[in-house]
């Protein structure tokens, strides 16, 4: 039942927001974080849960949850958590505050229905991270387009209709091949087993031939791919962010993308063993040109969202890597990459958010030497830079460093290609800094009337996530427990066929 | 085989008898007394006490009566559909017509003159009842497209539109008639059941079927809109009054639609394979054309018939996937895309309806700007209308796809199911086009009418189609069993 609840709390609170407008326009972002903390405190009372013992469900599942649902085609409405699920979803109700927090004093315009598209987007993604069953999990993968496309265009900048339209229709043509790939395997079940089936534990026991295996495993991997993104799928993200508003930024960067990973360990590699061994050393070296061609793309950027969204493709390059290098340090790293990535990459996009508000432009051209006019700001900056490119004792070292450990045992140049990302990193992060906040002041460029530094609500929102990240650098312990037997059982569900060949 | 009607026979015509009635004292009530809300209220009764008659005459199914018309669960379905929107569509025209300067009531008689036909349409596996059905439908049609021509205010062309559907669905008709000249020479038969037994004959002359059913078809597909045979579409939808057009993209496809399908799945026609690679190749052209040629329209009208051009597209899929597939998973599939066709499509037109009138239609995109701060219910339907008819989940279009799909997978069609991907792609672009025109800040030259009593109906009405939309989406079981009920009688 808990989990009914996290999903119907957020699509009603959506609603409950948008009406509040009418109360009272201020209403609604008080609604939107109320909901938001009713379930994080709903998902902790998780933590503890025991693993479920029932038939037909293999996995460490803490919740699960079957109901009918369309009984002419087996699809059921079946929802379950497991370690890995309830990382994401913690992770999906703190940056929902987050970008609650982000949207505070930015969106005044039209509130109660930016909240209601925020909660929305969320509702979608947490079905998304908890859908076991493949029909339903496509249902909330394309419920949660349509609010995340009307945040950008609505309360997009200046190029927002192109942006919005690209986002849609990169997410939704990809989409409908994996529709088609899952009613392949749903029809692959009806013709071995007799009857149609969209169960995720059902479905694993298809066995397809190999080149048919193979186009449905494209199917899942294109839409995935397109939806973290990969090369040469991500064209859509650097328009998506810089045109979207601040917390649109942060939940496209820091959960909307981590769906696409998750779908990735969830689905594409348990479902067809077989067909992504064979296409592992493609996925890996497009994770590797990922890694390396972004990061090199990303330092020819002079708008600042943009700079950061390619940071964001290549760090999940890194992701990509680890999860088709499919072992368990590799595994562990990708997961502790999403999360940490989810942190910093949101924490950027707020401060690159907060930069635009308060100058009018995202061009780095015209910035320079803001230490001086916003220290506060500044160090919060050099901070989550020095994070995203990787330092010691920070998440984002350990997950990318458990990633390139577990991918140098499946391929050697590929990870020793991918490393390099980790230089390039320092070398974009700290020519940001350098062009933004040293030099020389020039208040020319700008206009520099409302320049001033992070207020202390700001820095309770930055602090938190600071505090993540630390967490996670020093004790990454926590978050690996979490994760380890999920990924452990989905190492062994697979491993016989991997090996086989 | 017994071909006099019995006293016994008459309850399950009941349906077709009522709506025949409700036509003639429709027509008397307008020579007694001259009243729209009168006229246009007992219409809507009429066609009430028929969904009503219907209902009660499924325990009789199935029958064949005559060898013209078969009374099955399949056909009452589509009768009671056909009705329901029959009534929605009255209810819209009350608003549009009510200030028309000319005679309004007779738009009512022709409705259910038109209704009868696309009823007797779904009923009819013989080719004599199948074209009286189908002429019934569009001559009424004529008239309802030319309607508001003798106004003085009315800003469209109608008189345009109704010669162009007249000369168009005359050709069309003259295809279909040849096509089936051709057959009953060879065969002797009008009956499709009889048909079918001649088909699969070994000795079967291919060429003359061959050439008879493409014949069938291409007139077919005439009246479904299909390209390469769609040219007339977009003309008539824009130039046509909006209920009218509404009808003619609702009631006037899915009646020929389902007749194509009952024509096809018994006379087992679908075995020659120039058929269905014809079929295969009207369908990829439908899909693409229609996609394309609306990118560049900003006409409401005439997007929603190049968008109906690409949906009959979607349909055809599943209708080739009949003929290679074994169950009735691509009968469903055709069944249940139509209803959410139907649904979706009457809703967007019953947008633009709520909001226009005769003398001044609201068909422009650019109409609609900043619908969302004007009016949030309206645009609310209006949005979900559109990304039903783009097929996102939580409206009854998406359901519709995955039944395509599946229907299209299961029958191996992976160039077709490559078209309709990229067709949806396509699709995305210029319905979300109309929706960021919704978001964008109100452009307040626009004004639409007041919401006067007159139009409390239509609302209505758009609310039902807006629930019936939500609820399919979401939870579409319901129907789902009807539909694989109804499929197995066909």
């Amino acid at each position: 039942m808990i989990l009914i609840f996290v999903i119907a709390i957020l699509f009603i609170g959506g609603i409950l927001a948008w009406l509040s407008e009418f109360i009272n326009p201020k209403l609604p972002r008080v609604v939107a974080v109320i909901c938001l903390l009713v379930n994080g405190v709903l998902l902790l009372t998780l933590l503890d849960a025991p693993t479920l013992v029932q038939d037909g469900i293999d996995g460490d599942w803490l919740v699960h949850l079957k109901a009918s649902w369309l009984p002419r085609f087996g699809i059921y409405f079946q929802v379950g958590v497991d370690g890995l699920s309830l990382l994401m979803l913690l992770l999906t109700v703190f940056l929902g505050i987050i970008s609650c927090g982000a949207a505070w004093n930015e969106i005044v315009d039209r509130a109660g229905f930016f909240y209601f598209n925020l909660l929305w987007t969320l509702a979608g993604v947490a079905g998304v991270f908890v859908a076991l069953d493949l029909f339903l999990f496509f249902f909330f993968w394309e419920v949660m387009l349509i609010p995340m496309y009307l945040i950008i265009a609505i309360w997009g900048h200046e190029n927002k209709n192109y942006a919005a339209m690209k986002f849609f229709i990169f997410t939704q043509v990809t989409g409908l091949l994996m529709l088609i790939s899952i009613l392949v395997l749903a029809y692959s079940h009806y013709q071995q087993f007799g009857f149609f089936s969209f169960d995720y534990f059902e479905l694993k026991n298809v066995q397809l031939g190999s080149s048919l295996g193979m186009a449905v495993m494209l199917g899942f991997f294109i839409s995935f791919g397109t939806k973290l993104p990969t090369v040469p799928f991500h064209t859509w993200l650097p328009d998506a962010h810089s045109q979207a508003p601040t917390a649109g930024s942060v939940m496209l960067a820091g959960i909307l993308l981590k769906t696409g990973a998750y779908g990735l360990i969830r689905f594409t590699l348990p479902l067809f063993p077989e067909a992504t061994a064979t296409f592992t050393p493609i996925a890996m070296t497009l994770a590797a040109i990922s890694i390396v061609y972004c990061a090199k793309v990303a330092f020819a950027q002079t708008d600042i969202k943009r700079l950061i969204a390619y940071t964001s493709v290549s760090h999940m390059g890194f992701v990509m890597l680890g999860i088709f290098a499919w072992n368990a340090q590799a595994l562990q790293g990708a997961v502790m990459t999403m999360l940490a990535h989810g942190l910093s990459a949101a924490a950027l996009f707020m401060l690159a958010g907060g930069l635009q508000h308060r100058i009018h432009t995202r061009d780095m051209s015209n910035m320079g030497g803001f230490w001086t006019k916003v220290p506060l700001m500044s160090v919060v900056a050099l901070f989550f830079s020095i994070a995203a490119l990787g330092m010691p004792g920070l998440g984002n070292f350990v997950g990318e460093f458990l990633v390139l450990l577990g991918a140098f045992r499946v391929s050697v140049p590929l990870t020793v290609i991918s490393a390099f990302g980790l230089i390039l990193a320092s070398v974009y992060s700290l020519w940001v800094l350098q062009k933004v906040f040293q030099g020389k002041y020039d208040s020319g460029k700008i206009d520099d009337a409302s320049l001033v530094d992070l207020s202390r609500q700001e820095m309770i929102f930055y602090i938190a996530m600071m505090l993540g990240l630390v967490w996670m650098g020093m004790y990454p312990q926590s978050f690996l427990d979490m994760s380890a037997t999920t990924l452990d059982h989905l190492l062994q569900s697979t491993e016989a066929l991997r090996v086989g060949l | 085989m017994n071909t006099q009607i019995t006293a016994q026979d008459l309850v399950p015509l009941l349906p077709i008898i009522l709506t025949s009635a409700s036509a003639v004292i429709v027509m008397l009530l307008i020579a007694i007394k001259r009243n729209h809300a009168l006229i246009c209220a007992s219409s809507i009764a009429g066609l009430a006490i028929v969904v009503v008659a219907a209902f009660a005459v499924v325990p009789e199914s199935p029958q064949q009566i005559s060898p013209l018309l078969i009374i099955d669960s399949y056909s009452l379905f589509f009768t009671i559909v056909i009705l329901m929107l029959a009534a929605c569509i009255a209810v819209f025209s009350f608003n549009y017509l009510y200030n028309l300067d000319d005679d309004v009531e007779e738009f009512y008689l022709l409705l259910l003159l038109a209704t009868l036909g696309a009823v007797v349409m779904v009923s009819s596996n013989h080719f004599i009842s199948a074209f009286l059905g189908l002429e019934t439908l569009s001559i009424s049609l004529y008239g309802m497209i030319a309607y508001p021509v003798h106004s003085k205010e009315a800003v469209k062309f109608p008189l345009e539109a109704s010669v162009k559907y007249l000369v168009l669905s005359a050709v069309s008709s003259t295809f279909i008639l040849f096509g089936i000249a051709l057959l009953y020479a060879q065969t002797g038969t009008l009956s499709f059941s009889d048909l079918s037994a001649v088909l699969t004959s070994p000795g079967a002359n291919t060429g003359i079927f061959v050439m008879a059913l493409l014949l069938l078809s291409a007139g077919m597909a005439f009246k479904l809109s299909l390209a390469p045979f769609h040219m007339w579409t977009p003309d008539v939808y824009e130039g046509a009054p909006l209920p009218a057009s509404a009808f003619l993209a609702t009631i006037g496809k899915a009646a020929m639609f389902v007749l194509l399908l009952r024509f096809f799945m018994v006379s087992k026609a679908l075995q020659f394979e120039a058929v269905v690679a014809v079929f295969s190749l009207i369908a990829v052209v439908s899909i693409l054309f229609g996609n394309v040629l609306a990118l560049l329209q900003d006409n409401l009208k005439r997007i929603l018939a190049y968008s109906s051009i690409a949906h009959m597209g979607y349909l055809l899929i599943a209708l080739i996937a009949v003929h290679y597939s074994t169950g009735t998973m691509a009968i469903e599939a055709v069944s249940f895309y139509l209803v959410a066709y139907v649904v979706m499509t009457l809703g967007a037109f019953g947008v633009a309806t709520v909001v226009s009138s005769s003398e001044k239609e609201f068909d422009f995109v650019s109409d609609y700007q900043g619908l969302f701060w004007r009016e949030p219910w309206l645009a609310t339907a209006f949005t979900a209308m559109l990304l039903s008819l783009a097929g996102i989940p939580l409206t009854v279009g998406f359901i519709g796809k995955f039944y395509v799909i599946l229907a299209g997978v299961e029958g191996a069609l992976w160039v077709l199911l490559a078209v309709l991907v990229v067709g949806s792609g396509i699709g995305i672009y210029y319905y979300l086009r109309i929706i960021y025109r919704m978001i964008m800040p109100a452009d307040h030259q626009v004004q639409f009418r007041e919401t006067g009593l007159n139009r409390i109906g239509s609302y209505v009405v758009l609310s039902f189609l807006l629930l019936s939309l939500l609820v399919l989406g979401v939870y579409p079981a319901f129907l789902m069993s009807i539909i694989e009920a109804i499929s197995t009688s066909i």
